[in-house]
């Protein structure tokens, strides 16, 4: 296969593959943050403490952290065809993309938040804010560095996930290389691939070090 | 301005405060000394409700704290200012963003509060450090935008836990002594607890002792210094065991005490011993005198009387 042949496709899943990550990383954070802040709002020694309720989120949350991504991707076909309209494609993949890694990012944020002193809490408490200032001035933007580090995690892993959403007919770059890297022996393809992969990789990982740095005042 | 009563907090099996009861008058800086795990801190944190006791009541600025729904009580905190042993600023904010925290919670609009701000950085003379992250500052520093911050909001009390303790002796001075002028120039409040006699020393107009989760001594400091037996007293100023024939009396407002001693009565008056230093500004302590002469009986019932008689080595 020469260059010209394989540019194009390269350049295909490259797309469907940021089209993929880029949507579900953004509904990751528009349910996984709240999440994580119920996560560790609800602790015991936490801002707003309902063990129950903690205990009832936190067993959700490891059941969808412990199905395999590809087991997952399959059991949640009927709630991607009720949003979507449909099971295949790559807007298709959004969907079990999104519910597999909102737990994670979910979890991750529970830390980032952990990491918040107890004591800054308390000063704010101790000054008459409310619970919803301090989730907001206090908890996210002093724990911002660590949620963004953790998005970085996220992002990294949902570019994994995604390779697997071939199966759904999602296409994507992982995708690219089993079809025709392993199926069609198109080795320099799925070398080509693999290198773009790791490239992608580690720019999402070096631009999301950069941020979190530049956020960390400590 | 603050008045505790009957106050009782335990967790589990250990009971933190055993019935405090304790008064701190308008302008008065107070200070609480007592070993580790006295339940200092639990006290403190009772005042302004960041604890709830299990029993007692808490009344600070005439109005009663435990008695306070959960809005009031929040708005009832915005009036108390309270400084950390490990500064609990914010590393997220600018100094300038810190001091600013309090303001944005009362609801103070942007011009007022950059305006507060300033004033407040002026006052703890960091104004050319505004722009400065936590995380760049020295203890010191960090500790006046701890004051800077809880003082934003015009409190009338300022509680304030071992706010000294994470700095350095010349930087304690320096934070002790922009405490006392606060508290001469703002009429301020003070608690403060402490385990260094020091500070108590160097601010304090009264102290109490805690043992055990119980006040088992208070009172302002020239009272304690009077006072025979007085654990405070002894422990601020110690003096080596007493010989015969010597008396400890107590030395406060009275100045000029042993040379009126030798001019009333027909007395030789020697110092044995001695502990005096300025306590909040004014000379303060107890010496030992051996009072010779044929007035020494009468210049004793003197000192008795007028209550500066301490101890009495016959
Ligand atoms: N949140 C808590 N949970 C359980 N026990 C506590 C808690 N806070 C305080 N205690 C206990 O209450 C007692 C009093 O604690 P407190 O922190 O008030 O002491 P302290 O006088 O401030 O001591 P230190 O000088 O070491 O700060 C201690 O025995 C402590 O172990
Ligand atoms: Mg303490």
């Amino acid at each position: 296969m020469t260059w010209s042949e394989m540019s194009p496709l390269l350049w295909e899943a490259t797309g469907q593959t940021a089209v993929m990550v880029g949507w579900s990383t953004l509904f990751t954070v528009l349910f996984g943050l709240p999440l994580g802040v119920c996560l560790a709002g609800a602790d015991r020694d936490g801002l707003f403490p309902a063990p129950a309720v903690r205990r009832v989120l936190g067993l959700v949350v490891n059941i969808g952290r412990s199905l395999p991504f590809i087991v997952l991707m399959i059991a949640v076909i009927p709630v991607t065809r009720a949003i979507t309209g449909t099971t295949i494609g790559t807007a298709a993949a959004v969907v079990p993309l999104t519910i597999g890694a909102v737990p994670f990012y979910a979890r991750l944020v529970e830390t980032a938040l952990r990491e918040v002193g107890r004591d800054v809490v308390q000063a704010a408490e101790a000054m008459g804010a409310g619970r919803v200032r301090i989730v907001t001035r206090v908890l996210l933007p002093e724990a911002l560095p660590g949620l963004v580090a953790g998005l970085t995690v996220t992002v990294v892993t949902l570019i994994s996930y995604s390779a697997m959403a071939g199966v759904i007919g999602g296409g994507g770059l992982g995708d690219l290389a089993v079809r025709y890297g392993y199926q069609r022996f198109e080795t320099t393809l799925m070398i080509v691939t693999v290198a773009v992969l790791v490239v992608v990789v580690q720019l999402a990982q070096t631009l999301g070090d950069a941020v979190a740095r530049r956020l960390s005042h400590r | 301005m603050i008045t505790v009563s009957g106050l009782r907090k335990a967790y589990g099996d250990v009971v933190a405060l055993d019935g405090v009861d304790l008064h701190v008058g308008k302008g008065e800086v107070f200070g609480v000394l007592g070993r580790s795990g006295a339940g200092k801190s639990t006290l403190l944190r009772c005042v302004n409700l960041l604890e709830r006791p299990d029993e007692g009541t808490v009344t600070v600025d005439g109005r009663e704290l435990t008695a306070l729904g959960a809005a009031d009580l929040r708005r009832a905190r915005q009036r108390i200012g309270m400084i950390h042993q490990h500064f609990a600023l914010l590393s997220s904010r600018t100094v300038a963003g810190n001091v600013a925290f309090p303001l944005e919670v009362m609801g103070v609009g942007r011009a007022a509060r950059a305006r507060r701000v300033a004033e407040m950085l002026d006052l703890v003379g960091l104004a050319d450090r505004a722009g400065a992250y936590p995380a760049q500052l020295s203890g010191g520093q960090k500790q006046r935008v701890g004051i800077a911050r809880a003082l934003a909001a015009e409190p009338s009390v300022l509680l304030s836990d071992e706010a000294t303790s994470a700095l350095d002796p010349a930087t304690t001075q320096s934070i002790l002594a922009l405490l006392r002028r606060l508290n001469r120039e703002l009429g301020l409040t003070i608690l403060l607890i402490t385990h260094e006699m020091d500070v108590i020393k160097a601010v304090c107009d009264s102290a109490a002792i805690m043992s055990d989760g119980r006040i088992v001594e208070a009172g302002p400091i020239p009272d304690l210094l009077a006072t025979p037996g007085s654990r405070l007293a002894a422990e601020l100023f110690p003096l080596p065991p007493a010989e015969p024939g010597t008396v400890t009396v107590a030395l406060g407002a009275d100045r000029a005490l042993l040379s009126r001693l030798t001019r009333t009565h027909d007395v030789d008056v020697a110092i044995a011993a001695g502990a005096v230093e300025h306590v909040a500004g004014a000379p303060a302590g107890r010496l030992r005198l051996r009072i010779t002469g044929p007035g020494a009986a009468d210049a004793v019932a003197d000192l008795r009387k007028r209550g500066l008689l301490v101890e009495e080595d016959a």
